[in-house]
């Protein structure tokens, strides 16, 4: 029976071809702007550590004093010292201390102008926390970050700048004015979006050069950005004394009990800071998020591509409207056809079923073209300045959800016409004719 | 032109009345609302930055410590201001469109932000950087020598200042901005003079009024100001002073970093700043013009299927005396009175999806001038797509009403 109505289907479309053709490029454009942007939506909504963010937490507290009037969340950093303790006290399985700045690197002895990329100051376990991948070498030691060792890790990228890509562990490096040996060399790292920073641009590249906390404050000093200052610092860039928040920590927590247990010291560290009176606000704004859900709090979506997705779908709703009009127009026509199917025993069921069928298939070639479209529409969005572009590719996943989306709105478009072509009376039809 | 028979009619095809009418109201709804988005990024596209912008270009280079800053700052200073065809050379901590360097908080009183003004930018400047950018001075005094404090922060200790026109008028409503103080914690400051426009670095971070919060600060050269130059020609000469400047860097200071991506003419800042704009106002754009599209075919699509349906109706009323202009004007005010129909609703629509908008992003009330705006264009749309059908109902000859189909 499907393959008799997929015929009657087909001879349908091919009678009207103008309408036929109209239809399919209004669902086409519809899905395709739908779907362009909704595949950037859920693109940039991805779980940047897929199998581990259950375990990644971020801990925050509240230093600022006297806290700002209406802030009601604690900000995404915090200030050295309450950083330091929380870190110090060593209560999670892995946990890492970081901050990031601009920083002078050449090569010793070499003609090559130097650089000026940014540095991320961190503790060894970044590294196994983040499963950072490594071309050659390895992270530091804590032993490292507790002798302010001079070691460093750098990019694929600036291993490519400096070193042509060959294998440079052990090389030196000058970091400012200090001679850092290299000990580890990443593989293309991009992260996306760059989850372990709380305050930079979402989709912005990694770091380029990796170093420990203790020995980068020391080399890289004044160099140091704040987010935010509740009193001006003494002078800029020295911030380890002054009331400004520019660390950050990120634990791993390997069972609930662990987090309930990390929670609850965050808490009544931040209640003990607002006893002693350098807090002024305890365990209210202490937080402890997961990955994702601190992602999601963050917004890592733009806004501009939230407005897109807004836009399309409430396009491709107007589409299907169009598409419902049409169709009811294109079963009604045939009233005198279905008529006579009537009286020659055709069930209602059986005229519903035929003309969805006709609407599905009219979904499934919309859905076709409106794949192509997709695909149009995310070059564009890589030909786009914006720092997320190299992602937009469809995966599967959103290859599936296209002609899924085409062929349920087609069928949703041609629920109503066809139960009011079903009811066509044939006495009526036959007696026109 | 009688109504009733029409509204009869038309009861006798809610179905196909009511999508028509449902998918004019949904268009209405987001063609108000993405006329509103265009209409306020173009406003914030076209922002008076205040300075001369054709004449001027950026120059920045780090990677020197802060006790190089005076000699850095000489050498490039006297460096630049060789180059054929530069006007001039100076200091400054941000231009607009460029890296912000200086934003603070400031308040009505020392040491403390419970009477806060709000968070502007402090612009450094040296001595000349007033004259190279252009502003225009509408009340008070210009900066003298004297007033130039040297910085180890992002501001002076106490300094004399020039104000924009709109933070003047926020902070002080109704009076005088002349003469008046205010705080960033123990940093003192006083209003000298007051300049028409003024934009920030990142104007498009705050909303549409916090745009031009800026303070003009002058300061001496050396300390946090140094790094960061305003070059000044005639703007047919700007682009090649600025690629002789940016030449001229390693062999005017070896030792320093030059920053390719903050050192560019001011028109190119601009343009690379707001080109994401320019792209989701033609996304918009685009989107409005499609869906202004596919409401014409089916409005086309439906029309015609009544034209048909009604041919023998059409003929028997022109058999019996109608004219083909009064079966054009039947189809026509057809189209009139549902296109009225969902632009009634329409506005409702438009109101519901503004107020979701807003939830969401930093927007103001959909002012109502859109409505009449929208409708209008709707009902041009309505009355161009039906017109093709409606012709073709005129041209129904008399004669169909005696043959039995």
């Amino acid at each position: 029976m499907f393959g008799y109505y997929l015929d009657l289907a087909l001879r349908s479309l091919k009678r009207n071809r103008v309408l036929t053709a109209l239809m399919v490029l209004a669902i086409a454009v519809g899905i395709g702007a739908c779907m362009t942007t909704l595949t950037v939506v859920h693109l940039l909504s991805g779980d940047p550590l897929p199998g581990k963010s259950s375990v990644l937490f971020f801990p925050q507290v509240d230093p600022e004093n006297p806290i700002m009037e209406g802030v009601t969340e604690p900000r995404p950093a915090m200030d050295y010292r309450s950083a330091m303790d929380l870190w110090s006290a060593h209560r999670a399985d892995r946990q890492a201390i970081i901050t990031s700045s601009p920083v002078k690197v050449r090569l010793p002895n070499s003609g090559q102008p130097p650089l000026m990329p940014s540095m991320l100051s961190t503790s060894a376990d970044f590294f196994p926390m983040f499963d950072v991948p490594f071309q050659y070498g390895s992270g530091w030691s804590a032993d490292d970050d507790t002798h302010h060792a001079r070691v460093a890790v750098i990019s694929a990228d600036l291993n490519q700048k400096l070193f042509g890509g060959a294998n440079s562990v052990g090389r030196i490096l000058r970091v400012r004015d200090a001679d850092m040996r290299i000990v580890g060399v990443l593989k293309p790292w991009r992260p996306t979006p760059l989850f372990y920073d709380p305050w930079n641009q979402n989709f912005s590249k990694s770091e380029d050069v990796f170093a420990p906390f203790t020995s980068s404050l020391e080399i890289n000093k004044g160099n140091f950005q704040a987010y935010t200052c509740w009193h001006v610092p003494p002078s800029m860039g020295d911030l380890q004394n002054a009331d400004c928040m520019w660390v950050w920590l990120w634990v791993e927590l390997d069972s609930p009990a662990k987090v309930r247990d990390y929670a609850r010291f965050v808490n009544d560290y931040a209640n003990t800071q607002k006893s002693l009176g350098r807090f002024a606000v305890g365990s209210e704004h202490a937080r402890l998020r997961d990955l994702m859900t601190w992602l999601t709090y963050r917004g890592q979506v733009p806004g501009d591509v939230r407005l897109q997705a807004w836009l399309a779908s409430a396009f491709l709703v107007i589409c299907l409207f169009n598409a419902v009009g049409l169709l009811l127009a294109k079963f009604l026509r045939r009233s005198g056809e279905i008529g006579v199917r009537r009286a020659l025993g055709a069930s209602r069921g059986a005229i519903f079923a035929q003309c969805l069928v006709e609407a599905g298939l009219i979904g499934l070639l919309g859905g076709f073209f409106g794949w192509l479209l997709t695909l149009i529409g995310l070059w564009l969005v890589r030909q786009q300045p914006v720092d997320y572009a190299h992602l937009a590719h469809l995966d599967t996943a959103m290859f599936l959800v296209t002609f899924v989306l085409a062929v349920g709105t087609s069928l949703l478009a041609g629920l109503v016409p066809a139960l009011r072509a079903s009811r066509v009376v044939p006495g009526w039809q036959l007696k026109a004719l | 032109m009688q109504i009733k028979p029409i509204l009869a009619a038309l009861r006798r095809h809610r179905l196909a009345t009511l999508l028509i009418a449902v998918e004019i109201a949904l268009a209405c709804a987001v063609l108000c609302n993405a006329c509103f988005l265009v209409a306020r990024r173009w406003t914030m596209i076209e922002i008076n930055s205040g300075v001369d912008e054709s004449s001027l270009a950026v120059l920045t280079v780090n990677g020197f410590e802060p006790s190089q800053a005076a000699d850095v700052n000489a050498r490039m200073l006297a460096g630049l201001q060789a180059i054929p065809g530069m006007q001039s050379a100076t200091l400054i901590s941000e231009v607009p469109f460029g890296p912000q360097t200086g934003a603070a908080g400031i308040s009505h009183d020392a040491e403390s932000f419970k009477n806060l003004i709000g968070v502007v930018d402090f612009v450094l400047a040296g001595p000349g950087t007033y004259k190279a950018l252009g502003l225009k001075l509408i009340e008070g005094r210009l900066p003298q020598p004297d007033d130039y404090r040297p910085a180890t922060s992002f501001a002076p200790e106490d300094a004399q200042v020039l104000v924009t026109r709109a933070l003047a008028e926020h902070a002080w409503p109704g009076e005088s901005p002349l003469g008046k103080d205010f705080w960033c914690d123990k940093m003192h400051f006083r209003v000298m003079g007051v300049v028409d426009h003024f934009a920030r670095a990142q104007p498009s971070q705050y909303n549409m009024q916090q745009g031009e919060w800026t303070v003009f600060t002058p300061v001496v050269p050396g300390g946090s100001l140094a790094g960061t130059y305003l070059l000044r020609a005639r703007p047919q000469d700007v682009q090649r002073a600025l690629q002789a400047a940016r030449a001229a860097v390693p062999k005017i200071a070896p030792d320093v970093v030059l920053d390719q991506d903050n050192s560019k003419t001011l028109g190119d800042l601009r343009a690379s700043y707001f080109k994401t704009d320019r792209i989701m106002i033609g996304l918009l754009l685009g989107v409005v013009v499609l869906m202004l599209g596919v409401t014409a075919l089916g409005i086309v699509g439906l029309t015609s299927f009544w034209v048909a349906q009604r041919r023998k109706q059409i003929g028997i009323r022109r058999a019996i005396g109608a004219t083909r202009g009064d079966i054009l004007r039947y189809f026509q005010t057809e189209n009139f009175l549902i296109v009225t129909f969902g632009i009634a609703l329409g506005m409702l629509l438009a109101f519901v999806l503004n107020a979701v908008l807003m939830k969401f992003y930093e927007l103001p009330h959909l002012p109502l001038y859109y409505l009449p705006l929208g409708a209008l264009a709707l009902w041009g749309l309505g009355q161009l797509a039906v017109l093709g059908p409606a012709l073709r109902a005129a041209a129904v000859p008399p004669v169909v009403a005696t043959r039995s189909v």
